[in-house]
């Protein structure tokens, strides 16, 4: 344990994820001895990131604005959503270059363990923006781990009430994994062989 | 198994496991919560999961049932091989029901094993979970009768004949979860809810696995048998079940 305002530092640096005790200990002595660190710079965009950037009130991507970039830009295709997890997915399928329509972001996978049904995830805003028959295709793009599977299956289930095609990323993503961590080729191949499940 | 070790002296051990849950580690890690055969719970890492494209993962991904091989850690073990016994992730995952039912039944066999596993609770959830992979009975009450029968393992038998405090021979019509089950007139509290003996019925079949009894019964029994398991659950594991609230009835 060190003094004070150290530990607190410590502390707070340790409550971050994928940081353990070690690696808080390590980035708060280079806060503290690692003169060209610019603590300033550091602490204003902490700020002004937590001001400025919301989540779309479309897709539930990041945002500075009201509507993210890929919800205003007019060249993305209104007929095909893609669902995924979180907003580091979209960024992850955007690399590929491979998708042009839009996004929504569903804040996360059904983990009844962890207490997150259906109704903690964006699912309703997504159904309203299916209902006036713009949309032609949803591809769900959940992980290829057991919470996105299971979720997937829930989504094709309820969309199977509506006539919009729905499809699921092809297999061939490691399973188990992440989707943020699929490589661009992989991610790629996995849209063009999409399957429909309804 | 005590006393092997792998070429560079690292103590290893090898078992059966089912796969209860995992968590996120670091970048590309997983800390893999596991019930085994012989060795209760163990909490051990798996690396690199998260990113390679490897069977590896999939293996320990929760409802698995897998061979496998650990090397023991100061604070985590690590595992170093696994090979699948029973696939019944994406068996389970293909139901959103089943999905429901089996992290129930995950989530409580957690919770039995807390201060130690078993090899009678390993074996009651390895043979649950293939159950409901392979559709044999509704969801539903699989879980139930699992979910009674892990309790009663873990020390905490209901009953649904005799008079659970003073065990005046049966049949009784009032249940009080409190008291363990069914209890005579003079033993019930005041206000104790009653409860039709068709009901009963099928609690008791749940919980010796009288599965004609079972499948015979109504949606409307069913859910009144489910209410009552599910309140004796949340009354036994302090804390209650958080996964319980989400279980999905409908069938697809
Ligand atoms: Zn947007
Ligand atoms: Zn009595």
């Amino acid at each position: 344990m060190y003094e004070g305002i150290v530990q607190d530092l410590i502390d707070e640096l340790g409550r971050l994820p994928g940081i353990g005790p070690k690696s808080a200990q390590r980035i708060a002595f280079h806060i503290l001895q690692t003169q060209s660190f610019d603590v300033a710079r550091l602490a204003e965009i902490l700020t002004t990131v937590r001001e400025r950037v919301k989540f779309c009130s479309i897709c539930g991507n990041i945002s500075e604005q009201d509507t993210c970039t890929i919800c205003r830009d007019p060249r993305r295709d209104p007929a095909l959503i893609c669902v995924v997890e979180e907003a580091k997915d979209v960024v992850a399928i955007e690399r590929t270059r491979e998708f042009r329509g839009l996004y929504h972001v569903l804040g996360g996978a059904i983990s009844p363990i962890d207490g997150i049904g259906p109704d903690d995830l964006s699912i309703r805003q997504l159904m309203q923006r299916l209902a006036d028959g713009t949309v032609q295709e949803v591809i769900i793009a959940t992980d290829p781990n057991l919470e996105g599977e299971a979720t997937a299956t829930y989504l094709s289930r309820l969309l199977t009430t509506l006539e919009i095609r729905v499809t699921r990323l092809a297999s061939g993503l490691p399973v188990g994994g992440d989707l943020e961590y699929a490589d661009e080729v992989t991610l790629g191949r996995a849209f063009e062989g999409r399957r429909s499940v309804s | 198994m005590p006393g092997q070790w792998d070429d560079r002296g690292v103590p290893v051990y090898r078992d059966e496991a089912v796969v209860l849950r995992t968590h996120k580690l670091g970048e590309a890690d997983r800390i893999v919560t596991m019930l085994t055969r012989q060795h209760g719970k163990v909490r051990a890492v798996a690396k690199g999961v998260r990113r390679t494209a490897s069977k590896f993962g999939a293996r320990l991904e929760p409802f698995m049932v897998a061979d496998v091989q650990l090397w023991e850690g100061r604070t985590l073990d690590v595992i170093t091989q696994a090979e699948s016994l029973g696939s019944y992730g994406t068996l389970i995952t293909d139901d959103y029901g089943s999905y429901t039912a089996a992290s129930v039944m995950v989530e409580t066999a957690d919770r039995v094993t807390e201060s130690e596993g078993s090899l009678q609770q390993y074996l009651l959830l390895v043979g649950a979970l293939r159950s409901l992979s392979r559709r044999e009975h509704a969801p539903t009450l699989t879980l139930d009768s699992y979910l009674l029968r892990a309790l009663s393992v873990a020390g905490w038998a209901p009953t649904f004949t005799d008079c659970a405090r003073c065990a005046t021979v049966g049949p009784h019509h009032s249940i009080v979860v409190q008291l363990g089950g069914v209890v005579c007139d003079t033993c019930a509290p005041p206000g104790a809810p009653k409860v039709d003996a068709v009901t009963i019925g099928l609690l008791g079949a749940l919980v010796e696995g009288d599965w004609p009894t079972a499948e015979a019964a109504s949606e409307s029994t069913r859910s009144k048998a489910s209410g009552i398991v599910a309140a004796y659950a949340q009354w036994h594991l302090e804390r209650g079940l958080r996964s319980l609230p989400h279980v999905s009835r409908e069938s697809s």
